[in-house]
């Protein structure tokens, strides 16, 4: 098995690799012009500073050099300087990561539980009216787009009464905690600061539960159809014909069968998130990952862009791998070499 | 006499068609079982023979309809409360699973769900204390090293060691009653005797009642006192094993001794031509009449009484004569 971990690893630094060349070379591909970004527009015409910014960011080397230098720097750890901001790709990630973490890990907790005790009771209670509401609420969450929900929550819960704060990680000059993890509700409670950290927890309290509510959907569905498919196995037979009463068949005999499959979710959703939250933080002014994503996008930030898909790469590679680590935990049949 | 340990009355069994409508797939079916007595229920797949026992056990799927009597130990199962039945599943009366790989929870160890099985019946014993028992089980039924084999998983058995644990499983709470639906029908026939084997003397050593379900009048030739073939949702012939056998009276179980290989038979095995009716498409009168060749006008109009025929007991309107018996192995 860690034999199996430490051959994983050493691999994902190759597969990097691979995904920069094909991230950077599709970039040189699109049509737009980086300078854009970089001069201002009355300046276009004058080519001397046209030539100069040009040779200041590396630009009038030829592709072939720009890419060389690009894959030398990445393996040093140098993603480059953004267009944009002006400063190290890394350090603006460094920055920008831990709050899409703490946003995404804590969407995934309120959606794993509540979508494994929707699935459970729906299971259990099919066809009930219950099982009908459940199948309401987790289809709203997966469909309802989350500019909408997310709009409409903050408006109703943050505006109108007032529930939860508004938007950003923490109210407007309230100094955030030293930095260790980044997440700022870990690291208020590592600097005892009970008081912060609930301002914190408060402000991720409205974003987690619209990005969860929509992870709640899939979990609700797929762990529904698990157990109802795990109640009809013989293996529930046998159990039931032991005497167990049907609460033991689906939670000690359906729910171990139903983690085989809400495992491998959960780590593509969780990775899928790092990159995919954007529209959650756009509209809660979260500064993550997924809003400078967006932005370098939009202005061809190539360095930018470069780093945003190595960060989601990190983080597929990873997931798929805790993913298969946890598989094979879940299910004794699996044995990894 | 005393009371038989199961003692089933015309019992019924209806499922709702595609269409709708209701069939019986069971037609009233009488059968019992004394203390300590062995049963063989045989016929061929869709015969009724395992939702029979899978009823009173209240283990069908919802939706079926139920009528009739099923008792146990003069305790009526049939419309019993689910939390009384419960008791009794695994704890008076233990079954045994055809394909005992599917048959167990596979992200399961064995050893915890014999443990289980022991527990859901005695809170008062420790998971360590079940476990414990669990080895002791596996000794009984033979499975080698049981301290490591009762840590491992249902793939790692092979068939034959799988159907011994699911015997121990049975086994776990010494019931009085086993039915063992198809026990060794997904095995290999050396295995399969040595499970018969294993099956007959720990019944007889624990005095266990057993019901034997198989479609293979092999299986239960040389451990059943009596048999019950069944055909079409209806029990066609009943008596001891030795009468059913030699002194044959209804041709459905005839045919069925035909298609059993002995050591001493030259001839090709006789099949039954044809296939058994869906319980959707039964066919007029007696349900056998489409594949029986002394089928004549009354048995396409009249399903046949059950009657006493010499040493047995069958339905059949012209139900086979000494001379015409077929002479077995």
């Amino acid at each position: 098995m860690l034999a199996y971990i430490v051959r994983r690893l050493i691999s994902i630094p190759f597969l990097l690799l691979g995904v920069a060349s094909v991230s950077f070379l599709l970039s040189q591909m699109t049509k737009g012009d980086p300078l854009a970004a970089l001069v201002p527009e009355r300046m276009m015409s004058n080519p001397e500073i046209v030539e100069a910014v040009k040779a200041e960011w590396g630009l009038d080397k030829p592709l072939p050099v720009r890419y060389v230098r690009y894959l030398g720097n990445l393996i040093q750890g140098d993603l480059g300087t953004s267009f944009s901001t002006r400063r190290p790709v890394a350090t603006d990630i460094a920055e920008r990561l831990p709050a899409t973490l703490e946003l995404v890990i804590a969407a995934m907790i309120i959606g794993t539980a509540l979508g494994l005790c929707l699935g459970l009771l729906s299971a259990r209670f099919r066809g009930s009216a219950f099982d009908s509401l459940a199948r309401i609420f987790a289809l709203i969450g997966s469909s309802l787009p989350i500019f909408w929900s997310g709009l409409i929550l903050l408006y109703l819960l943050s505006v109108r009464i007032a529930l939860v704060p508004g938007t950003g990680r923490l109210p407007p000059r309230v100094q955030p905690p030293p930095t260790h993890t980044g997440l700022y509700t870990i690291d208020a409670l590592i600097a005892g600061d009970i008081s912060l950290f609930w301002q914190a927890l408060a402000h991720l309290a409205l974003p987690a539960f619209v990005l969860g509510w929509a992870v709640t959907g899939i979990i609700t569905r797929l762990v529904r159809s698990s157990l109802i498919e795990g109640l009809g196995q013989d293996y529930a037979r046998t159990a039931r014909a032991k005497g167990a009463p049907e609460r033991v068949v689906l939670i000690g005999h359906a729910l171990p069968n139903a983690m085989i499959p809400l495992l491998t979710i959960l780590g593509f959703t969780f990775a899928y998130l790092i990159t995919g939250a954007v529209l959650t933080e756009a509209i809660f002014s979260w500064p993550g990952i997924g809003s400078y994503a967006v932005r370098a996008a939009a202005s061809l930030d190539y360095p930018a862009i470069g780093g945003v898909t190595i960060v989601g790469s990190v983080a597929f590679l990873l997931a798929n791998l805790l993913t298969d680590i946890a598989y094979a935990w879940a299910n004794p049949r699996i044995k990894v070499h | 006499m005393s009371e038989p340990l199961l003692d089933i009355r015309d019992l019924r069994i209806s499922f709702r068609g595609p269409d709708g409508t209701w069939s019986e797939a069971l037609r009233g079916v009488d059968l019992s079982l004394e203390r300590g007595g062995v049963l063989g229920v045989v016929g061929e797949s869709g015969s009724g023979k395992s939702i029979a026992m899978m009823a009173f056990l209240q283990l069908l799927p919802r939706g079926a309809r139920i009528s009739g009597s099923a008792r146990f130990n003069g305790e009526e199962l049939i419309g019993m409360a689910p939390s009384r039945i419960r008791q009794i599943r695994g704890k008076n009366i233990g079954c045994i699973f055809q394909d005992p790989l599917s048959a167990f929870n596979p992200v399961l160890t064995i050893g915890s769900q014999i443990a289980e099985a022991i527990r859901l019946h005695d809170r008062s014993v420790s998971r360590r204390e079940a476990l414990k028992e669990a080895e002791r089980l596996f000794e009984m039924v033979s499975i080698p090293q049981p301290a490591r084999r009762v840590r491992q998983y249902p793939h790692e058995f092979s068939g034959g060691m799988r159907q011994r644990a699911m015997i121990a499983m049975a086994l776990a709470n010494r019931p009085e009653l086993i039915i063992a639906d198809e026990p060794t029908t997904a095995l290999d026939v050396t295995v399969q005797a040595q499970i018969l084997d294993l099956l007959a003397d720990l019944r007889k050593e624990l005095g266990i009642g057993l019901v034997m379900i198989t479609h293979d009048l092999g299986v239960v030739a040389g451990i059943a006192d009596e048999i019950a073939v069944m055909y079409g949702g209806k029990v066609v012939e009943r008596g001891p094993t030795d009468p059913v056998f030699y002194d044959t009276a209804h041709p459905y179980t005839a045919g069925l001794i035909g298609a059993v290989p002995t050591l001493e038979g030259t001839g090709a095995l006789r099949q039954i031509p044809g296939t058994p009716p869906s319980i959707f498409t039964r066919p007029q009168g007696c349900s056998f009449n489409p594949r029986c060749e002394r089928a004549e006008a009354v048995c396409l109009r009249e399903d046949p009484p059950f009657a006493v025929h010499g040493r047995t007991s069958c339905a059949c309107h012209f139900p086979l004569g000494p001379s015409l018996r077929v002479v077995g192995s």
